[in-house]
C-alpha cells in the first residue's frame, strides 16, 4: 500500500493542462497501489492554486517560499523527495514536460529510486509501457525499488475529471533551499493567445518547405481561424524560420490533437514520433512520395501557396453556413 | 579545465527496427555513438580551444561503459579532437540509468572533471535520467537541454539557454557541473568560451559535430585507453529498472489522397468530424 505523489505544474489559480494527464495516471496509480492521490504544488502562488487543485484530489500539499519563486530543479528535487518518504508515497509522478523532465530524475537519484520516463500506460502496480526507438517500439519495464518516479507522456492520458467534493489542503514547509550554484539569469517567452501546443485541439504544422518565416504567416491565418496551435517541423525551426518551441517530434513536443494539419513536412521519423498519435491527420506536400502520406489519414498533392489558402476559403464557407 | 564526456553507443537510428524473442534484435546491428553524445563531444572541444587556433586550453576525456566493440565509438571521439578515453566493460543488458549514473559518480570522483557534458537522451532508449540522476548524486548544479552554452571569463560558471515549454531560459550554474545538450547545441554560434574571438562561428547554416580529419583518425590511434572492470567501483549493481518486453506499435492505417482541398474538407466534416 503506498500514496501517489503527484507533482503538478500550475498558472495563476489553475493547474497547467498537462498536469490533469498526470492526475489521471495517478489515479489509476492510487487504485493499483491502493493508496491516494497528494497533489504537489511547489512554488510562487502554490497556496493560490490550491483550492482549484484540490478539486481533483483528496489532499493537496503546497509549499511556498520566497527562494522557490522560478523553478530549479537544485532547490525543487529536495521537497519532492522529502515529501514523498513523509507522505508514503511509492510512487512520484508529474507530467513529461520540460520542468518534469529535468526534476523527476534528479529526485529518483535522491531516493535511490528506479524511473520510468514518458511513459504510454500502466500495467500493474510497478510496470509499465513506454515508446522508445523514437516511436518504433513499446518497451514494457518493470521497477524494483521501493518508491517508483514516472513521468508521463501528456498525450497519451487524457486530462483527469474534477471530483465532486474538495480535497484537503495543508502547507509544507520548505526546510533548507541550497540552488547547489544555479540560479536562473533570464527567461525569453513567447507569448502567444494560441492554446498550447501540447493540448491544443488543432494543430498547423509547418515545414522546410515553407521556406520562410514570413510564409508561416498563412498557417498563421489557418490557425486563427481553427483556434489551432502553431507547430512546426525540426527542419524549419533549425532553420530559424519560427520560435524554437513551435518544433513537433521525438526531440521537441509529443502532440496528438484532434487534427493534426502538417503543411510542406516530409514526414522524418523524428517528426512522426511526435505527431502520429494524433486523431486525424492532414497533409498537404507536393511530392506524392513524401513519408509523410503514409501516416496521413488525409493527403493533398499539391503545393501549399495553392492548398493553403483555399483551405482557408473553404473552411470559413462551412463556418458561415453554420 | 577538464571535461568528462559520457557516451552510449547505440544501433544505427536509420534502420528499420526488428524485433527476435520479444527484445530489440541487435545481432545486425550497425554501432553508432549516440547523437546527442556526439554533440556533447562537439560542445567540450568547443569549449576548450580557440576556434580560430585550434590551440587546445585543457583536457577532454571521453568515457563510455560497453563490450569491448564500444572502443570503436571511443576511437571515433578521440578521432574527433578528445584527448584519452576509458572504457568501463560491461553489457547493455546488465545497466540501467541509475547504476550508470552511479557508475560514473565513482569515475567522477577519481577523475575530478570541472564539467561533465553529456547528451540529454540516448536515441535507443529515449530515457533522458542520467545528466540528472548523476547531478543529483554528485549534489552538483545540472543544466539539461542546453541549446547555447557561454562559459565565463573567469572559467567559474556557464550561461546555459534552455529551450523550455515557456520559452528560453538562461539558467547559470558554478562549475563543477554537469551539462546536457540538445540537437540546437552544434549551430555555428552555440557556444560561446570567451577564448575563441568573440563571434567566432563553426561552419554555416545549421552547423553540426565536426568530421574527423585523416590527421585526427591517425592521432586517435594513439590516444590513451583506459579499460575498467564493474567490479573496480565499489556499488550496487542491482538493476532497479528491468525491461520486460519490447513490442513494435501498430502501424497506422494508410490514408487517402484525396482530389482537392473542397474535398477535403468535405471529408473532414462529414466522415472524420473533425471540423
Amino acid at each position: 500500500m503506498g500514496n501517489i505523489l503527484a507533482f503538478c505544474e500550475f498558472d495563476g489559480a489553475t493547474l497547467r493542462a498537462s498536469a490533469l494527464s498526470n492526475l489521471t495516471f495517478a489515479r489509476a496509480a492510487a487504485t493499483a497501489h491502493g493508496g491516494e492521490v497528494i497533489i504537489l504544488l511547489v512554488g510562487a502562488g502554490a497556496a493560490g492554486a490550491a483550492a482549484s487543485a484540490a478539486t481533483y484530489a483528496g489532499k493537496v500539499v503546497t509549499v511556498e517560499h520566497a527562494d522557490l519563486a522560478h523553478y530549479l530543479a537544485e532547490t525543487y528535487a529536495p521537497i519532492v523527495a522529502r515529501l514523498a518518504g513523509e507522505h508514503g508515497a511509492t510512487v512520484v509522478c508529474a507530467t513529461a514536460t520540460s520542468v518534469g523532465k529535468d526534476l523527476l530524475p534528479r529526485v529518483a537519484s535522491l531516493l535511490d529510486a528506479g524511473m520510468a520516463s514518458d511513459i504510454a500506460k500502466l500495467d500493474a502496480a510497478n510496470q509499465f509501457e513506454r515508446p522508445i526507438l523514437a516511436g518504433n517500439a513499446t518497451s514494457k519495464v518493470e521497477i524494483s525499488t521501493p518508491t517508483l518516479i514516472v513521468t508521463v507522456r501528456q498525450s497519451e492520458f487524457p486530462p483527469a475529471e474534477a471530483l465532486g467534493a474538495s480535497g484537503a489542503v495543508t502547507a509544507a514547509d520548505a526546510g533548507a533551499i541550497d540552488a547547489q550554484g544555479a540560479s536562473i539569469d533570464r527567461v525569453e517567452s513567447q507569448k502567444s493567445d494560441r492554446p498550447e501546443l501540447t493540448s491544443a485541439k488543432v494543430v498547423v504544422a509547418g515545414g522546410r518547405g515553407m521556406q520562410n518565416g514570413e510564409n508561416f504567416k498563412v498557417l498563421e491565418e489557418l490557425a486563427d481561424l481553427l483556434g489551432a496551435a502553431m507547430g512546426a517541423s525540426r527542419a524549419a525551426t533549425d532553420a530559424g524560420m519560427v520560435p524554437a518551441d513551435w518544433q513537433v517530434g521525438q526531440t521537441g513536443k509529443i502532440v496528438a490533437p484532434n487534427l493534426y494539419f502538417a503543411v510542406a513536412i516530409s514526414g522524418a521519423i523524428q517528426h512522426l514520433a511526435g505527431m502520429k498519435g494524433s486523431k486525424t491527420i492532414v497533409a498537404i506536400n507536393k511530392d506524392p512520395e513524401a513519408p509523410i502520406f503514409q501516416v496521413a489519414d488525409y493527403g493533398i498533392v499539391g503545393t501549399w501557396e495553392k492548398a493553403v489558402p483555399e483551405l482557408i476559403a473553404e473552411i470559413k464557407k462551412v463556418k458561415a453556413s453554420r | 579545465m577538464k571535461i568528462l564526456v559520457p557516451i552510449k553507443r547505440v544501433p544505427d537510428p536509420e534502420l528499420k527496427v526488428k524485433l527476435r524473442d520479444g527484445a530489440i534484435d541487435l545481432s545486425g546491428a550497425s554501432w553508432v555513438v549516440n547523437t546527442f553524445d556526439e554533440y556533447a563531444v562537439e560542445t567540450a572541444l568547443r569549449l576548450r580551444e580557440n576556434g580560430a587556433t585550434n590551440e587546445s586550453h585543457g583536457e577532454v576525456v571521453v568515457v563510455t561503459i560497453g563490450p569491448e566493440e564500444a572502443g570503436q565509438q571511443l576511437r571515433s571521439t578521440l578521432a574527433m579532437g578528445a584527448d584519452r578515453a576509458i572504457r568501463i566493460d560491461g553489457e547493455d543488458k546488465a545497466l540501467d540509468s541509475r547504476l550508470v549514473a552511479n557508475l560514473l559518480a565513482k569515475l567522477i570522483a577519481d577523475e575530478k572533471p570541472d564539467l561533465i557534458v553529456m547528451g540529454k537522451q540516448a536515441v535507443d532508449g529515449d530515457a533522458n535520467q542520467v545528466g540528472q540522476m548523476l547531478a543529483g548524486k554528485l549534489g552538483w548544479p545540472q543544466a539539461t537541454f542546453a541549446a547555447t552554452v557561454e562559459l565565463a571569463g573567469d572559467k567559474g560558471s556557464l550561461t546555459v539557454g534552455r529551450e523550455v515549454d515557456a520559452g528560453v531560459e538562461y539558467k547559470k550554474v558554478t562549475l563543477p557541473a554537469v551539462l546536457t545538450v540538445d540537437l540546437r547545441i552544434v549551430a555555428p554560434g552555440s557556444v560561446v568560451n570567451n577564448i575563441s574571438p568573440a563571434g567566432h562561428l563553426y561552419g554555416t547554416g545549421e552547423g553540426g559535430p565536426r568530421y574527423a580529419s585523416l590527421k585526427g583518425i591517425m592521432a586517435a590511434k594513439k590516444k590513451p585507453m583506459d579499460v575498467k572492470k564493474l567490479s573496480d567501483f565499489d556499488v550496487d549493481t542491482t538493476l532497479a529498472t528491468r525491461e520486460l518486453s519490447v513490442t513494435l506499435p501498430p502501424a497506422r492505417a494508410a490514408g487517402q489522397k484525396v482530389a482537392d482541398v473542397p474535398t477535403l474538407v468535405k471529408k473532414l466534416v462529414e466522415e472524420a468530424k473533425a471540423l
